[in-house]
């Protein structure tokens, strides 16, 4: 027997060589508050000062609680929450996910357990954690939008409330209230006046101009716009010939729709230089995440990849910071205002370094030639 | 529950048809239970993203130094493909042991084990624990064919009685699991059923149990996205407690096993009752 143990200690390799388990430490300390000098990620979001431009989006993070246990949320610029509506939903009927090439469908219909339980237990939990907290709300009606938003007021450590007007829309039948301007000027008209906390407007990409409908979201009086929801999809079994979703139809998400979610940005950035976006779709790693920032994202919302990866944001957080730093540029906001693909010269209210590339800026030629 | 960068220790082919990977994850067997479940990501490619979930078909927490999960799966597609061409000494990302497990009787000593095709594999670690416990163990395991029963040398050694059902009747009786259920029950004197495998099976299995007044615990697979409980794909319709509404309860982390009674297996598919309350969490 002590042969045995004597072999297991001194000859073979001991777990920790093997493994590599999750080190909380070294992550705080790598993620900016250890001490170690990192790039500054700080944004402004409406007015909000975050601390990174890396939040997650909604319906990808449940409440935190379950990510909790794999990273620090305080890495975080904020947890947009699953969106949640007036009384508990069920959703969709399974089957409710189709994996696709480079992506996901998903047909999960909002299940949710009504904003009074998120009232009750998970922003407690979330205020806890010390991470500021997006809250996206839904409904089927107008006046469903009034009451949750109604029910937020004043809500601890809620900084914005997103209005997920991409979901089916029961007053206008098998519409979406973000697929017209004039039901998405609507709602959000009604649920910002009922809020003190700045309103994003999430919408949809199967529009067919989505200026049009921002537009009508920003004069209802949004502070901001969250870009984009999932594509609309479907997926057939072939031996049945019936749909691979219990919901028929389903959104879809992912690497597969990065680029639609960047030309939505990028678009919309066109339009309103000077509105606070949050961009998402597909971002899988730091690349993706500096890619919709060109585009013209001031925070990135991180979705499918949590499910791959529970650790997404903090690898992309780091990424980003690494990025910031290998480039010799001390901020955020400083590699925001070097360029980005905009046709017009940067708005007044832009930040005060958008005039030129500073002396700390990097080497011109990979950043200025975008 | 663990994420780590586990390594392969070994893949070999398990039969005609399917792949066992043992994984060197100290951790996750230590604490695992049996019915819980691990989520591999397979190497990345463009046609998939998603992590695969599997049942936990064995531990080996003997070498402590660098204790083992296996599970035992098919190729299905291109993720589990990439899985199955994994070798000794890759490294792979593994997060578990994952959700509620099988339930140990505290006074009743007969469980009988009921497996169909692939998704018998978690009777091997449920088997092994009941035996541990001083439990009389039977089992009762189908599939299609002979090639699809998950190793049959090692069911005989691990049921006092184990009887085999093939659709093809190329091995064992010629039929279904459930056609030889209720005698089996009868002959081992069996107080609990343990339950894991297609859908159709366990809802069979659950109304023969109820016929004959016994517990039964049904281990579910759903189609899943992150298996962690953030995505909600993998909800099953479950009874609440008073057994007057029908909740979407996730299979990943309140399952995958459940009471085979409170499972509403009719309803599956179709719009559900308002929820009365959240479900146990």
């Amino acid at each position: 027997m002590s042969d045995i143990e004597d072999l297991t200690t001194t000859e073979l390799l001991r777990p920790s060589e093997l493994v590599k388990p999750i080190d909380r430490k070294a992550e705080a300390e790598a993620a900016g508050r250890g001490g170690r000098p990192q790039a500054d990620l700080s944004v402004r979001l409406a007015g909000i000062p975050l601390r990174s431009p890396i939040v997650t989006a909604s319906g990808c993070f449940a409440s935190g609680k379950e990510i909790a246990e794999f990273m620090d949320l305080r890495v975080l610029g904020a947890v947009v929450v699953k969106s949640m509506t007036l009384e508990p939903w069920q959703g969709k009927p399974p089957p409710r996910m189709v994996e696709t090439p480079s992506g996901m469908l998903n047909a999960i219909g909002l299940q949710n357990k009504g904003v009074d339980y998120f009232l009750r237990y998970d922003l407690q939990a979330l205020n806890a954690a010390k991470v500021p907290v997006i809250a996206s709300i839904a409904g089927n009606t107008q006046q469903e939008f009034v009451r949750v938003a109604d029910r937020l007021r004043g809500a601890p450590g809620v900084i914005a409330v997103e209005v997920n007007i991409s979901c089916p829309n029961l007053e206008d039948r098998s519409s979406m209230f973000s697929h017209d301007p004039k039901a998405t000027a609507g709602v959000i008209g009604n649920v910002r006046r009922c809020l003190e906390v700045p309103v994003f407007a999430k919408l949809s990409p199967n529009v067919t101009s989505i200026t049009d409908i921002a537009g009508a979201a920003l004069d209802a009086g949004a502070a901001g716009l969250s870009l984009i929801n999932t594509l609309l999809g479907m997926a057939i079994d072939i031996e049945t010939g019936k749909p691979r979703l219990g919901g028929v139809m389903g959104g879809l998400s992912g690497p597969a729709i990065r680029p639609v979610a960047v030309r939505a940005v990028y678009e919309v950035r066109q339009a309103y230089p000077d509105v606070p976006i949050i961009g998402m779709g597909g971002v899988m790693d730091y690349k993706d995440a500096l890619e919709m920032i060109w585009a013209g994202a001031n925070a990135v919302a991180i979705g499918t990849a949590n499910f791959i990866d529970p650790r997404s944001t903090l690898d992309i957080t780091r990424g980003i910071e690494r990025f910031l730093v290998e480039h010799g540029i001390r901020s955020l906001s400083r590699l925001r205002a070097l360029s980005g693909p905009r046709s017009s010269p940067p708005a007044p209210s832009a930040t005060p370094a958008s005039a030129a590339p500073s002396p700390g800026a990097p080497p011109s030629a990979p950043l200025s030639r975008r | 529950m663990k994420q780590y960068t586990g390594e392969v220790l070994s893949h070999r082919k398990h039969g005609e048809e399917y792949h066992s990977l043992t994984v060197v994850a100290p951790d996750i067997a230590a604490s695992a239970r049996p019915g819980q479940f691990v989520n591999l990501r397979p190497p990345a490619d463009r046609y998939y993203i998603l992590r695969r979930p599997f049942s936990i078909c064995r531990v080996n927490r003997g070498s402590g130094w660098a204790a083992t999960i296996e599970v035992i799966f098919d190729i299905r597609g291109p993720g589990t493909a990439a899985l199955a061409a994994m070798r000794a000494h890759d490294p792979i990302d593994v997060i578990g042991p994952i959700g509620q497990g099988f339930a140990i009787p505290k006074n009743r000593q007969a469980c009988l084990l009921i497996g169909g095709g692939v998704g018998a594999t978690p009777l091997f670690f449920l088997g092994e624990e009941l035996r541990a416990a001083g439990k009389r163990v039977d089992v009762l395991c189908g599939a299609s064919r002979a090639s699809r029963l998950v190793n049959t040398l090692e069911l005989k050694r691990l049921g006092a009685m184990t009887e085999f059902t093939t659709d093809d009747g190329s091995v064992g009786y010629h039929g279904l699991v459930t056609d030889l259920l209720p005698n089996m029950i009868e002959r081992c004197g069996s107080e609990v059923l343990y339950a894991c495998g297609p859908r159709p099976m366990l809802q069979a299995v659950t109304a023969i149990a109820i016929k004959y007044r016994l517990p039964v615990q049904v281990a579910l697979e759903e189609q899943m996205a992150c298996g962690i409980g953030i995505c909600l794909s993998c909800v099953a319709p479950i009874y609440n407690q008073k057994g007057t509404g029908v909740m979407h309860v996730r299979t990943c982390l309140e399952g995958p096993v459940f009471n085979g009674a409170r499972v509403a297996w009719d309803r599956y598919g179709t719009d559900l009752d308002e929820a009365d309350g959240p479900p146990g969490n």
